[in-house]
């Protein structure tokens, strides 16, 4: 008598259908194998706002009892294996949903997996990772984070490819060959068979050991009863803000000392303090009221609350002022403007090099129409579809 | 003794409770659905277009402008004979309520999916029943179904009672946000050829609105004919019972699935204890059940399907040889006798006249789609275990799950 849960932790919208197709997957594999199997996403996150992090699961047991008996459908207690669909959700997650900022492993059992689609190194990873008590597996999945549109699903065969990772990490909940024969029967394609098969046999497993990883501190808070809440939870907002680090000059909006947002983010704004005009449409448009203006009249993006929309690059009017690079490229939520006071030439050299990588690759999510992703392929001069 | 006439013809799909109330769109072949999007509800839309865009089901798909043109646009469409699905959510299922209450007045079948919802402000997308509820009283029958085979097989049912000469009456399908809504689970869905052998066409005879038949409905009547209007809706409720019977009987011959009409009993023969609660939140207390009958406990749970019309004779039946009772509500009814939720007033008044009246309990639990924990449903059976042993009924009504005191 077993029962697993898997979760994968994913970006709303740009990774709904992959999520989707995963849990479906496992539940359609198991079903081949006499188990039965619940898939579902979880209520709170839904509707998806853009790249906020969110959940699906699927709950595997060997008969419905079992099944009953395990069930939570808001969210699994724990989970035997965590799926990241993106490395950059590994520094934690805010859900729409607020439960404040969670590890990425806070749900994954002792001695469980964590699986990531990344290019990083297991140790570069875990930088970012919560350390935990118990010892767990971290397996990295090579490549980029796929990221579809709303309407418009990328087959670059991730799904298949966490498929076949699964069967390697945790073969107890089904096997390969089932999730191959389900993989047949979903999609009919013979090529999504063979990444199944690849992953399977490229996956590259590491052991990770109590207290290895990121001392970031874990969030946790307490519920109060309704005696001790205000009626109607009337909610105290935040002070309207002052000056500059709280200087006298300059502003900096008053923000949630708990709710960052920042999460959500899978680019952020990097500023050209030196041709910005202080035209003040940054600051005026952002709908988060991210940037903190400075005593010099200069405009700061605060990272701890920047969504990554890229409204604040749209509205700039001066070309390469604000450029939106991809959240691979950062490690933390530091100042610019700090940075650029500090060290000038440093700051410069920097910006070259960061925006000029970011031109070299493609924006990271927005399909937009039917066929875009094959346009794209041919444009590369590949056909197919079977991406490594 | 039924005798299956044919071998069943079905297939399994790994689909939510919403989209199997959508297949069941498709199998019932529905002639005009109106959409209007607000969560959990839209789930059911989203899979009925996609239904449309594969080319297997062909039916009118108007998205309205308000929940309430939703409704108003299917009830003319009922009226000139095309078969209709309909639903909403929460506030959005209030927004159209005045369409709502005339549908059931004229008498017009249509059939509705609420996905519970909580009435919010403040802003709640969780299962609550009290939306659904609201409907109790102006001649909707009213169902709550707890997984997705259920969903199916109780809208097949819904339209076939519902368009029913004798009944003429709207049915709604009560769906658990969430936990029904969401959750995709392997669903049986029966072959077309079979569902058309089950259900009936829809046939309005002398009440359809047609130019060859020229009729007037909805004519003013105030208090000339209106009090002899509201019994034959009366009438056809009580006969509505007798439908839903022969619905589930011919439900097992064509399909080959037996269904128990009005309640289902789980564990509740030898039972002293009973906790008795609808929709999904059977899950959890079928698993107390059987964790506490493992330790020897006599305890049972009873699950209402249908709460209009009201099983009266299942509930009094089942009931009366309990100890005790306990009624969960994932409703409330503020200032209400005993301060309970609807349906425990609703058990209460059944068993006012039982040969053997049980000490009664209520419980208000799962509000705002908290879930039902293993804890939870224990404390419930603690406590109603307590009023069996005391042999009095016990007033107080108790928050489950609450963080807080009591009272
Ligand atoms: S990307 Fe720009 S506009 Fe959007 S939240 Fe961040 S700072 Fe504000
Ligand atoms: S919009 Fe561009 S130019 Fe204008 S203040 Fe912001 S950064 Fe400077």
């Amino acid at each position: 008598m077993t029962t697993y849960a898997v979760e994968v932790v994913y970006r709303g919208v740009f990774q709904k259908t992959l999520s989707r197709n995963i849990c479906r997957g496992i539940v359609l594999a198991a079903h081949k194998e006499g188990k039965v199997g619940t898939a579902f996403g979880r209520y709170g996150d839904s509707p998806e706002r853009n790249g906020v992090p969110a959940k699906y699961f699927a709950v595997v047991a060997d008969d419905r009892i079992e099944l009953e008996e395990s069930l939570a459908k808001y969210e699994p207690k724990e989970v035997d294996v965590t799926i990241c669909a993106d490395d950059t959700l590994c520094r934690g997650l805010e859900s729409w949903g607020w439960y404040g900022l969670q590890a990425i492993n806070a749900l994954t059992k002792e001695n469980g997996t964590l699986i990531v689609t990344s290019k990083q190194t297991p140790e570069s990873l875990l930088e970012d990772i919560h350390r935990t008590d118990t010892p767990y597996n971290l397996a990295i999945l090579s490549g980029p984070a796929s990221f579809s549109g709303l309407w418009v699903y990328k087959d670059d065969h991730t799904d298949v490819r966490i498929l076949g990772a699964l069967a390697k990490v945790l073969p107890g909940l089904v096997g390969l060959e089932s999730y191959c024969q389900a993989i047949e029967e979903q999609w009919k394609s013979g090529a999504k068979v063979v990444s199944a098969r690849r992953s399977y046999e490229q996956l590259h497993v590491r052991p990770v050991e109590p207290g290895e990883g990121s001392s970031a501190p874990r969030f946790s808070f307490e519920k109060p009863g309704w005696e001790e809440m205000k009626e109607a939870l009337v909610v105290q907002g935040v002070a309207k803000g002052a000056g500059f680090r709280g200087g006298d000059g300059g502003f900096q909006a008053g923000r949630s000392e708990v709710f960052k947002k920042f999460s959500t983010r899978t680019m952020r704004p990097v500023i050209n303090f030196e041709i910005c005009t202080k035209c003040t449409l940054c600051w005026l448009q952002c709908p988060d009221t991210c940037f903190d203006v400075t005593p010099d009249g200069l405009y700061d993006v605060n990272t701890e609350a920047c969504c990554g929309c890229g409204v604040c690059e749209d509205v700039c009017p001066v070309p390469d002022c604000i450029t939106m690079v991809g959240e691979e490229h950062f490690k933390d939520n530091f100042s610019q403007y700090d940075w650029y006071q500090r060290d000038k030439e440093g700051y410069r050299q920097w910006l070259k090099g960061i925006t000029a990588a970011q031109s070299a690759q493609k924006r990271s999510h927005g399909l937009h129409h039917w066929g875009q992703y094959q346009e794209e392929l041919a444009a590369a001069g590949r056909g197919d579809n079977d991406d490594n | 003794m039924t005798t299956r006439t044919q071998t069943p013809v079905e297939r399994e799909e790994l689909i939510s409770g919403s989209e199997a109330i959508a297949r069941a769109c498709a199998l019932a072949d529905i002639d005009v659905v109106t959409a209007y999007p607000i969560r959990p509800y839209d789930t059911v839309m989203q899979f009925v277009s996609k239904l449309i865009a594969d080319g297997e089901l062909k039916c009118e798909f108007i998205i309205a402008e308000s929940e309430h043109s939703q409704f108003e646009i299917v009830k003319h469409a009922s009226a000139v004979g095309a078969r209709t699905f309909v639903g909403s959510s929460g506030v959005g299922w209030f927004y159209a309520m005045e369409a709502i209450a005339v549908t059931a007045g004229l008498r017009l079948p249509v059939v509705a999916m609420v996905g519970n919802r909580a009435l919010d402000d403040p802003g709640a997308f969780g299962c609550e029943h009290n939306d659904a509820l609201a409907v109790r009283d102006l001649g909707w029958l009213l169902t709550w179904v707890s997984s997705g085979q259920e969903a199916l097989d109780t809208a097949l049912i819904a339209w076939r009672v519902a368009e029913d000469p004798r009944v003429f009456l709207p049915c709604a399908i009560s769906a658990d946000g969430a936990f029904l809504t969401h959750a995709q689970q392997m669903v049986r869905v029966p072959d077309k050829g079979l569902v058309e052998r089950f259900l009936p066409p829809y046939r309005r005879g002398e009440f359809q609105l047609h130019p060859d038949n020229p009729i007037t409905i909805a004519p003013q009547v105030n208090e000339d004919w209106l009090m002899e209007m509201r019994k034959q809706s009366d009438a056809a409720m009580r006969r509505a019972r007798g439908v839903i019977v022969e619905a589930c009987d011919a439900f097992e011959r064509v399909f080959g699935r037996k269904l128990t009409p009005f309640v289902e009993e789980y564990m509740t023969e030898d039972a002293d204890t009973i906790l008795v609660g609808m929709g999904t939140l059977a899950m959890p207390i079928k698993v107390a059940v059987r964790r506490l009958r493992a330790q020897g406990q006599k305890v049972g749970f009873l699950r209402l399907k249908w709460f209009r019309p009201f099983p009266v004779e299942d509930v009094q039946r089942v009931l009366s040889r309990a100890k005790a009772v306990g009624v969960i509500d994932r409703d409330y009814s503020f200032g209400s006798p005993f301060h309970s939720g609807v349906l425990s007033h609703e058990v209460r008044s059944a068993l006012y006249d039982a040969a053997a009246r049980p000490p009664m309990v209520s419980f208000v639990a799962g509000l705002g789609g908290r879930e039902v924990t293993q804890p939870l449903a224990t404390e419930m059976f603690t406590i109603a275990g307590q009023v069996a042993r005391s042999g009095r009924s016990d007033n107080e009504t108790y928050w489950i799950g609450v963080r807080g005191k009591q009272s």
